[in-house]
């Protein structure tokens, strides 16, 4: 059954092997695929001598070059640590304001919390620090609208203890949820709400009646003032949101007002000083400070 | 279909799918409360209709020995269009996933839908739904024509190609539930890959039944890369899914192995998914439908031998090049290393072995769209095979590690490799398979394979760029000596190619639609006059495997019982 054939295209014999129809050609290996084969297979042992590379049992070969990745990793690691000592030592120990006088050292605040910043706070405060333009629950921090003061020192701490969070001297605040827990009535709300708004801007006081915002007003006086304030202006000592200003959290629409009261509020912020280091928050805090220099002056401009 | 089952083996179907059914159940009644449940109403229901199907053609008249002339190929036929059916499913999820990156609100707020339930299913549905049902299609095809004899009985072949779509269904429901062991393409749970191993042990034994029975000399090297497909298939899977399940009425296990261990058997098990069934299963297609459909000898016989050996000897190596700058120890990087780059020499002898047996035939290349896939489909297989043992060189893959390079470079092999390699193989068979003179419409296959490979080439592109813009994002320090680029910096970078990816795939997913239709049309219409045609014209498939010397008259086969 075998017959090898002659194909007329390249002049080879075939096998003489047929598979429905198939055959094979006895073309021999062409050398280069043989040069290669050795080509590699010598790279490959002169890796072998220079790198770690076979087991033995409980070791392995080591390598000539007595490389290792861990000691490599550390060693990296040590060195970088060493670059930047000369200006980590400086922000770690210097005061917020000298920090903030030196153009160099502020250069190195911008470029390295624009990354810390990035990954470890924009999920919530956008990319941008703006809280995703609002109304979504997470507070611009490039605004003037601070729940627990925007002072550097202020700030250093939030970024410390979080918000509702767990750390011993986290900062702790909550809305009551008037309206879930039968408080205040719907309608009582509706005022509240018609009277909340018109502190920030007055021009919504056509959206209801007098009596209503009057109404609102009283019970206002004997529901909310204790955190936001008699004029409500809130308080940074209680976390509690000033109600005069255009800056709204959780949206300054009739409708979020509504649902902010009737279900209360309770935001979280984690503590971040287990996580980054006092460098780190610090560096975030100047950062922030000096971001919202900037906004300030842009919108000047 | 239960007609050409005999009478025993129609009581054989009607056991084994009473077991399926028992299984279903208890896993149901076990599982009550449980993800495990529902799953087993999956299978539960999928015995029922079984064994309604069996039940319905049980007193149909039995097939008659003329039966044992023909090979027996409506398992392929089935097979192929479940390959079909779920290539569309998965390369839609797939769009789907890509989309998702770029706008991740179209999860819809549905757990279902988020972007790591629906990941699984588009990598299972096309690697295991539209490869492994065109695997299993294409080996039963290429092995009884091979080999010159007829699948031993009726009822495995079904077995394995309906047992195997149930595991795939399983896996892909389960991935919506959320159930998953977290091992990358080994993510079904236990009790699916418990099943997975029956079948699979089973298409084992069915090829080496068909093996010994066959009626020429020596073993076509189709077979010898489709043997080594379903052997090593079966090692990676139960190695890799030793687990131990925490109760029996519970979808949840733990792994057998932990920690950096764990990592090495899975990544030993992924890599050489990619080896043996992405890379050696479709090279038993190309090494059966390449030659058949050019016309031509294979190029080198020595050739094929030097890389089977090759492919099948390094690639086992090669896993831990996954794991590179990890906390596996330096020693087993050195080694997944160095044999990822000698495994390039085999594997380029491969691809050039395929392109050099086009010789002579180049002009069918140019008017043939069919052929073509074929070709750009070894084009693609040289050059991933280059970027992977590229990319496995350690200090390549500290930039290319964890990026969408490596997403890029696995889709250069999925799409430009397996999938065209696949499309070319499935449009060769539909017309023999289904006695057609030629596909229902060939500028429809001409529109495929341009779609395919402009799909391919902006997907590949994109991630191209954006795997290597993602990479140097995250190694860039500035002055001061930190990480000039925060992770969410290198997230918007990355959009605009996103984008492109997801077009990419939408070519590629219109290709596969317009395909399903050109075959589902080629089934369904039978050109007048062709059917006579074609019973007049000598079967190319059957005839060939005659000797010239051989009268025509007599059955190509002898009886495989």
């Amino acid at each position: 059954m075998s017959v090898e054939q002659r194909d007329p295209h390249t002049g080879y014999l075939t096998t003489g092997h047929e598979w429905n129809g198939i055959t094979e050609l006895n073309t021999p290996v062409p050398r280069v695929v043989y040069f290669f084969l050795i080509v590699t297979a010598l790279f490959s042992l002169g890796y072998w001598v220079l790198m770690p590379a076979w087991p033995l049992g409980v070791s392995y070969t080591r390598g000539l070059l007595g490389i290792d990745q861990r000691a490599t990793v550390a060693e990296k690691l040590q060195e970088a640590a060493l670059d930047r000592a000369t200006w980590s030592k400086r922000i770690e120990t210097e005061s917020h304001q000298q920090v903030e006088a030196d153009p160099q050292l502020m250069q190195i605040v911008r470029q390295t919390g624009h990354t810390l910043f990035g990954d470890n706070c924009a999920v919530c405060h956008g990319l941008r620090a703006d809280g995703n333009k609002g109304g979504k629950g997470f507070p611009s921090l490039v605004g003037n609208s601070w729940l627990w003061g925007g002072d550097t020192n202020a700030i250093a701490e939030t970024i410390s203890v979080g918000i509702n969070a767990t750390h011993p001297k986290t900062r702790v605040s909550q809305m009551l949820a008037f309206g879930r827990d039968g408080v205040l009535k719907r309608n009582e709300i509706d005022n509240v709400v018609a009277y909340v708004r018109t502190l920030s801007n007055p021009a919504t006081a056509k959206d209801a009646t007098p009596q209503e915002i009057a109404a609102g007003k009283t019970l206002f006086a004997a529901n909310c003032v204790s955190c936001h304030g008699e004029s409500g202006k809130g308080s940074t000592e209680a976390g509690a949101p000033d109600l005069t200003d255009p800056f709204w959290i959780y949206g300054g629409d009739a409708q979020s007002i509504f649902t902010t009261v009737w279900g209360g509020r309770q935001g979280h912020m984690p503590s971040w000083e287990g996580r980054l280091s006092l460098l780190d928050r610090k560096i975030l805090t100047l950062y922030l400070v000096d971001l919202r220099k900037k906004n300030s002056q842009e919108a000047k401009q | 279909m239960i007609g050409q089952l005999t009478v025993s083996e129609r009581q054989s179907a009607l056991i084994i799918l009473l077991f399926i059914v028992l299984w279903g159940l208890s896993m149901a009644i076990a599982g009550h409360g449980d993800l495990l449940g529902p799953q087993g109403w999956i299978v539960l229901l999928a015995g029922v209709l079984g064994l309604f199907g069996v039940m319905s053609g049980y007193y149909a008249p039995e097939p008659g020995a003329d039966r044992l002339t023909r090979y027996y190929d409506d398992p392929s036929k089935v097979g192929i269009i479940l390959a079909m059916i779920w290539a569309v499913i998965g390369m839609f999820v797939g769009v789907w996933v890509a989309t998702l990156l770029a706008y991740p609100d179209l999860t819809f707020d549905a757990g279902w839908a988020s972007f790591g339930r629906l990941r699984p299913v588009h990598t299972s549905g096309v690697i295991f739904g539209f490869g492994g049902n065109a695997l299993i299609a294409t080996s039963f095809y290429v092995m009884q024509r091979t080999c010159r004899t007829r699948l031993p009985d009726q009822l495995t072949p079904w077995f394995v190609l309906l047992g195997y779509n149930l595991f795939c269904l399983l896996a892909a429901s389960g991935y919506l539930m959320g159930i998953t062991q977290s091992k990358e393409y080994a993510e079904p749970e236990w009790y699916a890959d418990i099943w997975l191993v029956i079948v699979w042990v089973t298409y084992f034994v069915l090829y080496l039944r068909v093996l010994m029975r066959r009626k020429e000399p020596h073993i076509y090297v189709a077979n010898w890369y489709y043997m080594a497909f379903i052997l090593v298939v079966a090692i990676l899977h139960i190695v890799n899914n030793l687990a131990m399940p925490i109760s029996f009425g519970s979808a949840k296990s733990y792994s057998a192995f932990s920690g950096v261990q764990d990592a090495m058997t899975q990544w030993w098990y992924g890599h050489n998914a990619v080896a043996f069934f992405l890379t050696a299963g479709f090279l038993g297609m190309m090494y059966y439908f390449m030659p058949k459909r050019a016309g031509r000898p294979i190029y080198s016989y020595r050739l094929s031998i030097i890389s089977f050996w090759g492919i099948t000897f390094f690639y086992m190596w090669a896993g831990s090049h996954h794991l590179h700058y990890t906390a596996l120890p330096h020693w087993v990087q050195t080694l997944g290393m160095t044999f990822s780059v000698m495994l390039l020499v085999p594997s380029w002898a491969s691809a050039g072995n395929a392109l050099m047996t086009l010789n002579g035939a180049w002009h069918k290349v140019r008017d043939d769209a069919t052929l073509r896939f074929m070709m750009v489909a070894a084009v693609f297989y040289g050059l991933s095979t280059f970027e992977g043992s590229f990319m496995a060189i350690r200090s390549v893959n500290s930039l290319s590690h964890y990026t969408d390079w490596t997403v890029g470079h696995v889709h250069a092999g999925a799409l430009g490799w397996v999938a065209m390699i696949t499309f070319g193989s499935i449009y060769a068979a539909v017309p023999w398979l289904w006695k057609r003179e030629a596909m229902y419409s060939a500028r429809l296959v001409e529109a495929h394979f341009w779609l395919a490979l402009a799909g391919t080439l902006i997907y590949v592109f994109a991630m191209w760029n954006s795997g290597i813009i993602q990479g140097l994002m995250w190694r860039t320090y500035n002055e001061s000596g930190r990480l000039a680029y925060s992770f969410i910096d290198s997230l918007v970078a990355m959009h605009p190619y996103y984008i492109a990816r997801a077009i990419g795939g939408l070519f590629f997913l219109i290709g596969a639609v317009i395909g399903a239709y050109n075959i589902w049309m080629t089934i369904r219409t039978a050109p007048e006059g062709a059917a006579a045609k074609v019973s007049e014209r000598p079967d190319p498939v059957l005839a060939g495997g005659l000797p010239a010397d051989v009268p025509a008259n007599i059955p190509a086969l002898q009886p495989g019982e």
